[in-house]
């Protein structure tokens, strides 16, 4: 597994903007590398499932800590 | 990624109303979908550039329990509307318009609104740029 390329710390923040912030941060990627995003927003786990597939970005990795989600997404 | 245009007529002024415009926006912005918005009436002129940071108030039906709620999501520093939809404008293609026929009546003129706000245009425009695209009224 490669290093985390960026980390999107979307905690506490409420829809959309986990999403945003992380399709902002998609922009000053390079195709390939992995961006972290922690995000509280329960709603998150759906989002991120939709924006990737509708985006082609990948969850490679998804995990949740008392109350933190943490995506691991692939820059297609 | 879904190209069609989402188009929303933002009519209402309150706050809340203006939020969830912003949120539909900068959603759709992060999906890649061109996004359209119509001011219209008590929408535009909440974006007039002396009162766009104003407390618009909530919708009639927020009362006593939804204004606590959110006065509370905003001492947690939930982002104004405002900064939202600036977000959604930095991040895709959103579009902002004011309706020509609402501008009359408010009598605004474009020298009185927000640089959020990208121009006027007719009903006619608005329907010629959204196409076949969804159009939702707020």
């Amino acid at each position: 597994m490669s290093d985390v390329h960026t980390t999107v710390d979307a905690k506490g923040l409420s829809c959309p903007m986990p999403i945003v912030k992380t399709a902002q941060a998609v922009k000053t990627v390079p195709a390939g590398e992995l961006i972290e995003v922690l995000a509280t927003d329960p709603g998150s786990v759906k989002d991120f499932a939709a924006w990737t597939r509708s985006t082609g970005n990948a969850i490679v990795e998804q995990s949740e800590d008392d109350g933190v989600y943490r995506f691991l997404i692939k820059r297609s | 990624m879904d190209d069609k245009p989402l188009a929303i007529v933002l009519f209402s002024g309150t706050d809340d109303k203006l939020n969830a415009a912003a949120v539909m926006a900068s959603g759709a912005a992060a999906l890649g979908r061109p996004v359209h918005i119509f001011l219209q009436y008590w929408g535009l002129d909440a974006f007039r550039s002396d009162r766009i940071k104003n407390d618009h108030g909530l919708a009639a039906e927020a009362g006593a329990e939804g204004k606590a709620a959110v006065d509370a999501l905003r001492a947690e520093g939930q982002a104004p509307w405002y900064e939202t939809l600036a977000m959604a404008k930095e991040l895709g293609n959103v579009e902002v318009q004011a309706c020509s026929l609402s501008m009359d009546v408010l009598r605004i003129t474009e020298d009185d609104l927000d640089d959020l706000v990208d121009g006027t245009e007719g009903v006619t425009a608005f329907y010629i740029a959204v196409g076949d695209g969804q159009i939702l009224f707020i």
